[in-house]
């Protein structure tokens, strides 16, 4: 790999860097590079945003991943673009690289920016009035329409299947009916309470990459204790999440004695969270410094026992499961994405690894606990349908519980650290003019935050990419060629976030 | 009196086995569950609303419901329930009651179709084939039990072991099962449909009365309980020996035992991909051509 390539900036994770140091390329250089760097080199998109630069100008940011390849530490290649005012168009980079088929999107939607031959150019969450589907014609052919209001209590979000029969050809998916302008709000009141409502469903994962970010933007450090916790209530987060997952799909299938188990189980686990923080999702948890509450012997050995259960039940109930050839006979070959398929759509996460694109940044972007606690990536060789989604979210919650375990045997040797550093002024000297990157693996996936700030440390873009922002595509190549009853099932296999996607 | 008790019955054991079914499932899964009379108060609450009918639907959308439980309660009027006989028992009462429930079919999808929505559009599709594929599996039930005994009333079903002789126990077996998968295909339960699914696409009887709300929605909600209701009452009706004094009990244990076999079902297994509901359907149709063949050997071999 070319390494000495001057046009782009390498940042780690949670790294600050100066804004100022980020290369400015023409537009028609930068698309040549992303192009050579995702299809030779193999990154892949993180972030592609604007940032309104003053006098109608507007400063395009592209960070690509370079996930860990070579048993080294995976670093983010960031450079940006300045279009001037008036300049209106570019020439497209999702018809050679597909995955960016959101991004640009976005950037279209925001800046109205229009990028040229875009195969597929549709507002991305304005999508309430006059969306423009696509349209298939024939005899044959029957639209259903599900949303925006569901049967189930769920969130927002419209989907337009084009069917043969029972037959699903294409699923289109509208969303945008919950954007409430987070990364405006960001900028304007950053606070750990408001981050952690961007998705219910991954409160930790949020307030962890948000924390870890402006630490890193102010310099506040944080002690180990604090650190351990953190990492703590990520793994009980993915746990109870995908236990609950695991009770949906079981539901799903009208497979009852699952659904009772594993939502039973999830409870123990939402009520040790409870216990620690106070809220069953472990919201005012973490804080800027560190955490707001402690673990003491006590509880830790409550939670201890918990998890043994736990353990026990779900591994027992999901081997049941395996075994029931009703179930398998649902699970199996339903909603199958290919390796091919999530490379080139981009999925990430536990949708992507069920596929068998092996993306965690837990441990591709690692910070020093995963080391030192030894931690590995489970190899799952998944063939990407709803059966190696739920096995993986069972190999992912077993994993989850060892490293909780180990967690706690960590958490002994700094017993008498406090949790909160305490910060109370913020000093500005430290943030000016800076840019990171802050990238968490919640249960669904890789949470990027991305920060930007001014000469006098304020911040004046903050920049959210929820796994779900990848993935939702990836569910409407899932449900092709499958049956529409079979689209519940899907859906529930990858339970990706309207509200995290809508911002 | 006889009248009166068969009313009674068509009016609280629907409900009841309803009730049962739930309650065994909530004893699978390790809750109390409500009480087993939770469906009658369910009954009770959507009689006293209102209801809401959506612009698009013509007049065959309010009186589908009122048609289909008609046909239903008219069915039980010719089906021997708990004293063994029907209030009704005349020739022919079979295929009378087989069509019937046709005509109820029919017209509760009509009624879906009439709504103008895609789900119920899919739904009443979906009723359709499965129930054209259950239909001649009855016939052959019902053709072998009147060759059988050569009556052609209700009672045929009753004399299909004293007449078939050494494949007397055969023959009773699979036109139990036939009659028991038939349950679970009409009843709309678990692994055919999942009454409990909150999921459009993927409901069948469920999706096509989407659309129905208040008294509507009681009928139709009745309706399919005294259809479940009947058909098991069929069962008991072939099970149960002719003349036994203790008919009316052996009646009550058969509707408890069928229901908590399906409450066990629905527990145990996960509910069968839509395409392959033909195939599952497909075993009630050998199950019945067994019947069938079993018969013909009787009657034409010796």
């Amino acid at each position: 790999m070319n390494w000495d390539n001057t046009n782009w900036l390498r940042v780690k994770n949670c790294e600050k860097v100066n804004l100022n140091d980020i290369q400015a390329l023409d537009i028609d250089d930068l698309r040549c590079e992303i192009i050579s760097m995702c299809n030779v080199k193999g990154l892949r998109p993180v972030g592609f945003f604007g940032k309104d630069w003053g006098m109608g100008q507007v400063k395009l940011f592209v960070i690509l991943g370079d996930d860990n390849k070579n048993n080294s530490d995976g670093e983010f290649y960031v450079t940006s673009s300045l279009f001037k005012a008036g300049i209106k168009s570019y020439e497209c980079i999702t018809n050679e690289v597909p995955s960016f088929y959101n991004f640009e999107r976005e950037f279209f939607e925001e800046f109205k920016i229009k990028p040229l031959n875009h195969p597929w150019l549709k507002p991305l969450r304005q999508n309430q009035k006059d969306y423009p589907f696509f349209k298939m014609e024939g005899e044959d052919i029957h639209e259903v329409a599900v949303g925006p209001i569901h049967a189930g209590i769920i969130e927002p979000g419209h989907f337009r299947f084009m069917c043969n029969g029972e037959n699903v050809y294409h699923l289109e998916i509208a969303l945008g009916y919950q954007h409430k302008g987070v990364e405006k709000l960001m900028v304007k009141a950053p606070s750990n309470q408001l981050i952690e409502s961007v998705a219910g469903d991954s409160v930790i994962a949020y307030s962890l990459a948000y924390s870890n970010l402006m630490e890193s933007m102010k310099g506040i450090s944080v002690s180990n204790k604090a650190q351990l916790i953190r990492l703590l209530a990520l793994e009980m987060e993915r746990a109870a999440i995908h236990i609950g997952d695991l009770g949906a799909i079981s539901g799903d299938i009208a497979y009852l004695m699952g659904a009772s188990v594993f939502g039973a189980t999830r409870t123990l686990v939402i009520n040790t969270m409870l216990e620690f923080s106070g809220s069953r999702f472990g919201r005012g948890l973490i804080t800027l410094g560190g955490v707001n509450f402690d673990i003491d012997e006590a509880k830790a050995q409550r939670a201890l026992n918990t998890l043994d259960k736990v353990e026990i039940d779900v591994s027992r109930m999901v081997k049941t499961m395996l075994k029931n050839s009703t179930v398998m006979s649902r699970l199996e070959k339903t909603g199958t994405i290919s390796k091919e398929r999530a490379q080139e759509s981009g999925l990430v996460g536990m949708a992507a690894r069920a596929s068998g694109v092996n993306l965690d940044t837990r441990f591709d972007y690692p910070n020093k606990w995963i080391k030192e606690l030894g931690l590995k990536k489970c190899n799952f060789e998944g063939t990407g349908d709803v059966n190696s989604r739920f096995r993986l979210r069972y190999e992912e919650i077993i994993q989850s519980i060892s490293t909780i375990r180990k967690i706690f045997e960590k958490l002994k040797s700094f017993k008498n650290e406090p949790v909160n550093s305490g910060y109370e002024v913020l000093n500005k000297e430290n943030s000016k003019d800076a840019f990171i990157i802050s990238a968490t693996e919640g249960w669904r996936g890789e949470i990027i935050h991305i920060a930007l700030s001014d000469n006098k440390g304020n911040l004046t873009r903050y920049k959210i990419k929820d796994p779900s922002f990848n993935n939702w595509y990836g569910l409407a190549l899932a449900v092709r060629n499958n049956g529409v009853s079979d689209f519940p099932l899907c859906n529930k296999s990858f339970n990706l976030s309207y509200s995290g996607f809508d911002l | 009196m006889m009248v009166l008790l068969n009313i009674l019955i068509v009016l609280i054991l629907p409900f009841l086995m309803i009730g049962i079914i739930r309650k065994t499932k909530a004893f699978w899964g390790g809750r109390y569950g409500a009480s087993i009379f939770q469906p009658l108060y369910d009954f009770i609450k959507l009689i006293k609303k209102d209801y809401v009918i959506s612009d698009t639907t013509s007049f065959l959308f309010k009186i589908a419901p009122l048609i289909s439980f008609t046909t239903v309660l008219i069915a039980a009027v010719f089906v021997p329930l708990i004293t063994g006989n029907a209030i009704i028992n005349i020739q022919s009462g079979l295929i009378i009651f087989a069509y019937l429930l046709a005509l109820n079919k029919f017209f509760s999808l009509l009624g879906a179709m009439d709504t103008g929505s895609s789900f119920e559009g899919m739904g009443a599709s979906r009723e359709a084939c499965f129930t054209t594929i259950v239909e001649p599996a009855f016939f052959m039930i019902i053709a072998s039990a009147m060759a059988l005994s050569g009556n052609f009333t209700f009672d045929a079903l009753s004399k299909i072991g004293e007449n078939s002789g050494s494949y007397g126990a055969l023959i009773i077996i699979f036109a139990t099962l036939a009659l028991f998968l038939m349950v679970l295909i009409e009843g709309c339960r678990v692994p055919v449909d999942d009454p409990a699914t909150h999921l459009e696409l993927t409901m069948i009887h469920e999706v096509m009365i989407l659309d129905n709300s208040g008294p509507d929605l009681a009928l139709i909600t009745w309706a399919s309980g005294i259809k479940m209701l009947l058909i098991t009452s069929l069962i008991a009706k072939i099970i149960i020996p002719v003349g036994s004094p203790f008919y009316a009990l052996y009646y009550l244990l058969t509707i408890f035992v069928v229901s908590v076999i399906i409450g066990t079902i629905e527990s145990s297994m996960a509910r069968i991909r839509m395409s392959h509901i033909f195939e599952f359907i497909f075993i009630m149709t050998s199950f019945a051509l067994v019947v069938m063949s079993l018969t013909v050997a009787r009657v034409f071999g010796g």
